[in-house]
């Protein structure tokens, strides 16, 4: 991880994206694992069906969790003061997933080097599956 | 009980152990390979005093504490016409694989839009450590698709 000047960042700078292709089954089944979420929406496409869906869906806390990876790929996790995202569409396996994150304001808020960002996770159509926004402390 | 009157209500306090295996499955299993979230000699070198938990975890924690969605029970919601609307974490310390996280949970707010075809339920789950530290707070926003009668 390089150093990061607070003083060169800007709003409308970009950080680095976060791309998760084909998102696979199996990865859904051991989120369900790890995550606790057992909801069969997301393992079995007969239940998800029965729901009204097409087919299985990935689980919105691992596109948010993939959102995260990208906030904790630019900046180490003691950094983050706080986040939130809106689940806005669904993802679905093989679909490849895109996290990103612009920054909209450099601040200082308590004593702190303080930005503030948009964030997104994007399908391969970009068509967004999660929007929020993101305060990091640069330190 | 009307809707609004569920607005304030509180759950009792909950506890969940935060298992060590647990965290590195979590870790795995949405692709991070950064070394501080799997051991705790990397954690230690970057400067965390354990494995810190990575940053959507807190949500597991309060899942396994059955706190994610148990007011839609509550109020006689049919879970199929919900939706999680909306995730925030506000952080005040860190989470550590090996602890002992206590959590209660507050409805904030109850409010319909689109003439009452949606609801929205917010609910902020505030977290502690075994030190009684302020560790984080969730707040969670569930949708909840309504029929509304025509005319």
């Amino acid at each position: 991880m390089s150093e990061i000047n607070f003083s060169e960042l800007n709003a409308g700078d970009a950080i680095p994206e976060l791309v998760t292709p084909n998102v696979s089954r199996s990865q859904l089944a051991l989120f369900a694992g790890a995550s606790g979420d057992h909801n069969p929406i997301h393992l079995d496409d007969e239940e998800a069906k029965k729901g009204g869906l097409p087919g299985v869906i990935v689980h919105g806390m691992l596109s948010m969790a993939l959102l995260g990876r990208v906030l904790t790929n630019w900046v180490p996790q003691h950094q983050l003061r706080g986040w939130n995202a809106r689940f806005v569409s669904m993802a679905f396996p093989g679909d490849t997933i895109t996290c990103k994150g612009v920054i909209t304001e450099t601040t200082i808020e308590n004593d702190e080097n303080r930005v503030k960002l948009d964030i997104s996770v994007e399908n391969q159509k970009g068509d967004n599956i999660l929007v929020g926004t993101a305060d990091i402390a640069i330190i | 009980m009307a809707d609004a009157d569920y607005i304030g209500k509180e759950y009792p306090s909950f506890s969940v152990d935060v298992e060590k295996g647990r965290v590195k499955m979590f870790a795995n299993a949405i692709g991070e390979e950064n070394p501080i979230y799997s051991d705790e000699e990397a954690a230690k070198n970057a400067g965390y005093k354990g494995i810190p938990v990575p940053p959507t975890f807190p949500f597991t924690i309060t899942m396994e504490a059955g706190q994610s969605f148990n007011i839609l029970e509550d109020m006689g919601i049919d879970v199929t016409t919900a939706m999680h609307g909306e995730q925030g974490f506000t952080y005040y310390d860190h989470i550590y694989a090996g602890d002992t996280v206590t959590g209660s949970q507050k409805i904030t707010d109850i409010y319909e839009k689109k003439g009452g075809a949606l609801q929205f339920i917010e609910a902020v789950i505030e977290l502690r450590n075994q030190n009684d530290v302020h560790v984080c707070d969730l707040r969670s926003v569930i949708v909840v698709r309504r029929q509304v009668a025509e005319g």
